[in-house]
């Protein structure tokens, strides 16, 4: 099992290399020149003296391979430059405004694991049951209706009309709800689905005829066997849609004036900051690597057939 | 006169279906003593499998109707409730299925599933379980039981795998046996060490087994008394001796008559 | 997951239902410069933010301009875009899937890591960095969407080559006698049609929805163009005042998805089709 971790760990570097080529090559790709952006944002008139300066100065002017182990260098060491924007190391300012974006983005998940699979799992009980049709049109519907609306109408709803909760901003738990809620219900609509149709798929299996046939309890028999089995699908798509939750803290964030990461990204774009964007679409690679590699580990400890042929084949 | 276990008289079994109602067994009736080998004989779609599975009430409550008499050591067994069905069944009645390669749960160990079989229908501590699955698998000759329990489904092999099955079913000590179509797909060796096991069980414990088959050879070799089903009706029943000699209906010499006379599969 | 609707509906009438209301749309859509009651851009100041009423049947938004004739018009850049991504993305697909299929090779594998990859990430993170490159606008955004949303057509094409590959059709034309094209027509045709029409019918539903959050975050259309996203973005501000502004356009644009959406998902349980979650 150990060396198939480490296989594992080596995959990411062919992907980690491919990303970091990527966004060495977005600067050339952009009809902007980094040396002109960076003096708009920092508001100094633009010569050519300073701006030759400053296109050296990020080491433009050097072949792309060059610019291409440059790039991988510094990531090694950390050090993603500067913001245009605030001329701060990008480094801190994603320390700074990560730690909203996690909160936001742990509390959605725990929301909709908690929702999802009860829902999911009494779904695929009894098909066709009101369960059954309640969660399905909560499916459809969350997966339809784009997030930002969404958003917009629950707070017109629960903080405008009811006013119970505050409209935007951080602070309390209350703040924290309906971001949260927002963000969790396209993740509901996708990890039910997937539930329902591997507990509908799972029962109709033998074993769950010959748990039956040896008499044990219908409880044990749903949550033992079944659910067990039916949670692997399940896991596989949370962790290949970590990025739809990456993809909702950003609009979430603007819609509810969140101070996460997201909302410092679309800054970036506005400002045509270089560095911030090359890192947000660096760690999202990383994110998607960690999250694949994540539900590997997973589906190994859950199910013991993938572990054992693997100690086998190696 | 022997003990009689399982008693069936008049069984009907009609499904409801959205064209109307179907007959799917008609008036089977036929008695399995103490120690008894009685073995269900039809092709395939017979009622064989519906026997069974009215025997054990699993079949769909809500659209299947189960009319007529089963008795298990006096005590009737139609419209009794799932849940004291769900007692009997596993302890009282114990039954091997066709496919053992897909009976057990892939996630769980056979061991896991042993255990959790006896601790559903007995008081015992978990070591104590643990003892007595190691016990019930040493008691059918299979190789290392402590290695065995720690064994995955998915590691074992179909005979092998139709032994522990048989092993979880003799564990409990049943009055009654259900064995469906239990050397299909078996190579012959492990075929004849599942019918000597079954053997063993009913001589040690007394159990009576309903032993369902479409394979003549088996029937021959195993069963005490013959029940021949055809589309749903019982055609014949016999000793086995009687029925092998003096075949009474037309379809139960059909079915001697096309039997080869030279097993189909010799021994390597 | 079976629609919503499968227990009232079968799915043909589902389809035909979802068809008639999209074309419905689409005759609205391209009637919009008759039907709407006023000029979109038209602003009035002294009209603002005013109540529905029989001339400005939604109300006014804070530049005094009618909403009804701004969600008319938002359709078309909607519905404009969504088509102009679909035909785009389908031709890319179309010359990388037989390009991928027929030669095979190394070719035809890195181009399907390009796609398992692109398919992978998340749209959004893909969109706004490729925006974050070209710059925000309302092309950077069609431009980001047809670069992306092209792998899915690719794979449907590639399909299509390696199966007709497989089955050797120039000889078993040779000897049936039919041509080329008959056998294509039969046969391929109607099998790549099928899941083209799922992915098509579901990616304009998400083209739809991304350009407007693209424009709602003020990435995608530039003021003063009508679009459902932007009116939403402009709209923000008077959400305790003037909640319609924002309900108006929101409303419509969860409409529409949902009704592409049915209309996809529809298609694919009746062709036995699986999407992508």
């Amino acid at each position: 099992m150990g060396r198939y971790i480490v296989k594992r760990m080596l995959s990411i570097i062919p992907v980690f290399l491919l990303a970091t080529l990527f966004t060495t090559g977005m600067i050339h790709l952009s009809p902007v020149d980094p040396a002109e952006a960076y003096l708009a944002a920092a508001h100094i008139q633009p010569t050519d003296e300073i701006l030759a300066q400053k296109r050296s100065e990020f080491g433009l002017d050097q072949p792309f391979y060059m610019q291409y182990l440059h790039t991988i260098e510094k990531v090694i060491h950390l050090d993603f430059g500067k913001s245009y924007m605030s001329n701060q190391p990008v480094l801190n300012e994603v320390i700074y405004r990560i730690p909203a974006t996690i909160q936001l983005a742990l509390t959605s998940l725990l929301i909709a694991i908690c929702v999802s699979i009860p829902l999911g799992f009494f779904s695929g009980m009894r098909k066709n049951g009101i369960v059954d049709h309640v969660s399905r049109l909560i499916s459809f519907l969350g997966a339809s209706i784009p997030t930002f609306v969404l958003g917009y109408l629950l707070i017109f709803f629960f903080s405008v009309k009811l006013d119970l909760l505050p409209v935007e901003g951080v602070g309390t738990w209350e703040h924290l709800i309906l971001p949260s809620v927002t963000l969790a219900v396209p993740l509901i609509a996708m990890y039910t689905r997937l539930l329902r149709s591997s507990v509908s798929e799972a029962l109709q299996e033998p074993f769950v005829q010959y748990a039956r046939i040896r008499g044990l309890k219908e409880r044990s028999i749903m949550f033992k066997h079944v659910l067990r089995i039916a949670i692997s699908p399940m896991l596989t798509g949370l962790g290949v849609n970590l990025g739809k939750l990456l993809t909702g803290t950003i609009i979430v964030e603007a819609v509810f004036s969140w101070p996460g990461f997201g909302r410092f990204f679309i800054e970036a774009i506005f400002n045509r900051d270089l560095p911030v964007i090359q890192f947000y679409v660096l760690m999202a690679a990383c994110i998607f690597i960690l999250s694949s590699l994540i539900v590997d580990l997973l589906q190994l400890i859950i199910d013991p057939r993938i572990s054992r042929k693997e100690g086998r084949q190696t | 006169m022997q003990e009689s276990i399982l008693q069936i008289e008049n069984l009907h079994v009609q499904t409801k279906t959205p064209h109307g109602t179907t007959s799917l067994i008609q008036d089977v009736s036929f008695e399995v003593g103490r120690g008894q080998i009685v073995g269900l004989i039809g092709e395939s779609g017979c009622g064989k499998t519906v026997t069974s599975m009215s025997i054990l009430h699993m079949l769909d409550r809500k659209t299947t109707d189960v009319t007529g008499s089963i008795t298990l050591q006096g005590r009737e067994l139609i419209g009794m409730s799932e849940r004291a069905m769900r007692s009997i069944r596993g302890k009282d009645i114990s039954y091997i299925m066709q496919n053992p390669m897909n009976s057990f749960t892939p996630v769980w160990t056979i061991g896991h599933q042993l255990i959790e079989t006896i601790r559903r229908h007995t008081t015992v501590s978990k070591r104590q379980a643990k003892a007595k699955a190691m016990d019930a698998l040493a008691q059918m000759n299979l190789p290392q039981p402590d290695k065995l329990l720690n064994k995955y489904p998915f590691e074992l092999s179909g005979g092998m795998l139709q032994r522990v099955m048989i092993a979880m079913a003799a564990c409990m000590h049943p009055p009654l046996l259900i064995a469906d179509e239990p050397t299909t797909a078996l190579d012959v060796h492990t075929q004849k060490l599942v019918l000597e096991h079954l053997n063993q069980i009913r001589h040690e414990y007394g159990t009576a087994i309903l032993l369902i088959t479409h394979d003549l050879g088996v029937i021959a070799e195993m069963a005490d008394q013959v029940v021949v089903m055809r589309q749903g009706e019982m055609v014949e029943k016999a000793e086995v001796l009687e029925l092998f000699e003096n075949p009474k209906h037309d379809y139960t010499k059909k079915l001697l008559a096309a039997r080869p006379s030279i097993p189909a599969v010799c021994p390597i | 997951m079976m629609t919503k609707g499968k227990n009232l509906f079968s799915h043909q009438k589902l389809i035909s239902i979802c068809v008639v209301l999209l074309g419905l749309l689409l005759i609205v859509t391209i009637c919009a410069p008759w039907i709407a009651p006023h000029d979109p851009a038209a602003v009035n100041l002294a009209m603002k933010l005013k109540g529905s009423s029989w001339e400005y049947p939604l109300g006014t938004d804070q530049l005094g301009r009618c909403n009804l004739s701004r969600i008319l018009y938002g359709a078309r850049v909607s519905l404009g875009c969504a088509l102009l991504i679909f035909l785009s993305s389908l031709l890319i697909g179309l010359i990388v899937g037989l390009l991928s299929g027929y030669k095979g090779g190394w070719i035809d594998h890195v181009l399907m890591r390009i796609c398992d990859g692109i398919m992978a990430f998340p749209n959004l993170v893909l969109i706004l960095g490729l925006v974050g490159i070209f710059g925000p606008g309302l092309s950077q955004v069609v431009l980001a969407l047809m670069l992306v949303q092209w792998v899915y057509y690719a794979r449907v094409f590639r399909g299509m080559v390696l199966s007709l590959k497989e089955q050797n059709f120039i000889a078993a034309a040779k000897i049936s006698g039919t041509s080329h094209w008959n056998i294509m027509r039969k046969h391929m045709i109607p099998n790549v049609l099928p899941p083209l029409a799922v992915i098509g019918t579901l990616e304009m539903g998400w083209a739809i929805m991304d350009i407007s959050a693209m424009s709602f975050l003020g990435l995608g259309v530039q003021p003063p163009m009508p679009e459902w996203g932007a009116m939403i973005h402009e709209g923000k501000s008077y959400i305790q005042t003037n909640p319609q502004l924002m309900l108006y356009p929101g409303l419509v644009i969860m409409a529409v998805v949902v009704l592409f959406n049915l209309l996809g998902e529809a298609l694919s349980e009746k062709y036995g089709i699986k999407r992508r979650v």
